[in-house]
């Protein structure tokens, strides 16, 4: 079966995409040896992340099943998570 | 398993055999890089230091450039010198004599011009590259190996494939006795609890949360947002969102063999394994870095496809990126994209990684 993105850890709540996925999609993800789908909501660039379940504001983006920053607004799984609905926690100055 | 090499007299092992033509001064450079272009067998570094720096810096610049000429890739030195410079020139020409190389100065402004300090820097240099070039490449152990890790124009492949590809070939350099250098401070922010999960003692960790509390702690009180230079722009067209992301698919190439300790910029460690070098991450930085260090080899992973190399030092330059293995070629190396494919595995890729090194340390030219 072909991947068309992947997840590192189980508990990552964002799939790194393999290849351009268009809107509406449904996307192979691989964890390792499991695979799951999600319906893609937003043309998900090569490279690019999208939320592979629903994500409230303010929660943890994991990736690596590590902290990667957290949600500034809800993000529906499917969509694109990237620098206008995530938010780095460190260095910043005003934390 | 070997590697042929150049055994130098203190010991230590090179991968290349150039003279080194040493700009001791920004002033100086046109002048080194005059001599370089005209001798084949030389290598220049030129620079923009060595003038008008506060003591700490003209400190940092004449250990760096001790650094870069003891490094053993460079058979013997040719310093190019100014001579009103702030930089310290007996003091180099001293510490890279300690390694038992053969050390000149020429001083701009004692020979008298530019154009006659070229003569007299082209007639040494040739003399030196004819003295090198009787020197053969021997029989080496994978533990004369001092590998210097990097990766840059990082986007989201650069964490799935070719660093934790590297640091599985770093981790079998390691293990064969050889000597990892792990530097990028900046990039360690978010992700440093599991560095210092790998360090070999309890104080070895201390010093590498310190370490990045240092660097996050100076660019906040400069009044300094890391968000905006990190990730730069070109990591979020790649798909990198934040300096925690970047950092946790950054550390993947330093293996997990254990960090046996922490050096300065540019100091060469005095333990094998794998270490860690307190550096910034932008790559005329690190390179430099690096090689005052002592590597002999650079590994270099890049998403996007980074040109840089450095004058003396191979870097060989890896990607997981299929569009920037088709479209950069001229500057890469080794191509683990298969790896981001589902095609490959890691054991697969990071020997074709390890390949490279060998044939690298051994006289393979690479791209950049």
């Amino acid at each position: 079966m072909s991947v068309d993105a992947i997840m590192i850890k189980e508990s990552d709540n964002v799939a790194t995409a393999l290849i351009d996925i268009e809107k509406g999609e449904t996307a192979t993800v691989a964890i390792e040896n499991v695979h799951k789908k999600v319906v893609v909501k937003k043309k998900i660039l090569y490279g690019h992340k999208f939320a592979v379940r629903d994500i409230a504001k303010e929660e943890p983006i994991i990736k690596y099943g590590e902290v990667m920053g957290r949600a500034t607004q809800s993000i529906g799984a499917g969509f694109h998570a990237h620098i206008h609905n995530i938010e780095s926690l460190r260095g910043r100055g005003d934390l | 398993m070997t590697f042929l090499g150049y055994k130098r007299p203190n010991e230590s092992v090179g991968t290349r055999n150039y003279v080194g033509i040493i700009s001791t001064v920004a002033c100086a450079n046109e002048v080194a890089d005059t001599i370089s272009r005209s001798v084949q067998g030389t290598a220049a570094f030129m620079h923009q230091q060595g003038c008008c720096q506060t003591p700490i810096d003209i400190k940092r610049v004449n250990k760096v450039l001790t650094g870069l000429g003891s490094n053993p890739n460079l058979s013997s030195v040719l310093l190019v010198s100014l001579g009103c410079e702030s930089t310290d020139v007996e003091f180099v020409k001293k510490g890279v004599s300690a390694t038992g190389k053969r050390v000149e100065i020429v001083v701009i402004q004692e020979i008298g011009g530019a154009s006659k300090t070229v003569a007299r820097g082209l007639q040494l240099s040739r003399e030196m590259v004819l003295e090198a070039s009787k020197q053969e490449r021997v029989n080496c152990l994978l533990s004369d190996i001092v590998i210097g890790l990097k990766c840059g124009s990082s986007d989201t492949t650069s964490g799935l494939a070719p660093n934790p590809a590297l640091g599985i070939a770093s981790d079998r350099i390691i293990f064969a006795g050889g000597t990892s250098i792990l530097g990028e401070v900046t990039e360690f922010i978010g992700a440093e609890h599991l560095l210092a999960g790998h360090a070999k003692d309890e104080k070895v960790a201390q010093e590498i949360l310190e370490l990045v509390k240092r660097m996050e702690d100076r660019a906040k009180s400069v009044g300094c947002d890391i968000r905006g230079g990190q990730p730069t722009g070109g990591n979020i067209k790649g798909g990198l969102t934040t300096i925690e992301e970047k950092s946790l698919g950054a550390i993947a190439k330093a293996g997990s063999a254990p960090i046996q300790a922490i050096y300065g910029y540019g100091e060469a460690p005095s333990v094998k394994g794998l270490v860690v070098m307190d550096s910034p991450g932008r790559e005329p930085e690190i390179l430099t870095g690096l090689a005052a260090a002592g590597c002999n080899v650079i590994a270099f992973a890049t998403g996007r496809g980074a040109p840089q190399g450095f004058p003396f030092v191979p870097v060989i330059k890896i990607t997981g990126n299929r569009t920037t293995w088709d479209k950069m070629r001229e500057h890469m190396d080794v191509n683990v994209s298969a790896l981001m494919e589902g095609k490959s595995t890691l054991a697969k890729e990071s020997e074709k990684i390890f390949n490279e090194i060998l044939a690298t340390v051994s006289g393979k030219l690479t791209k950049a």
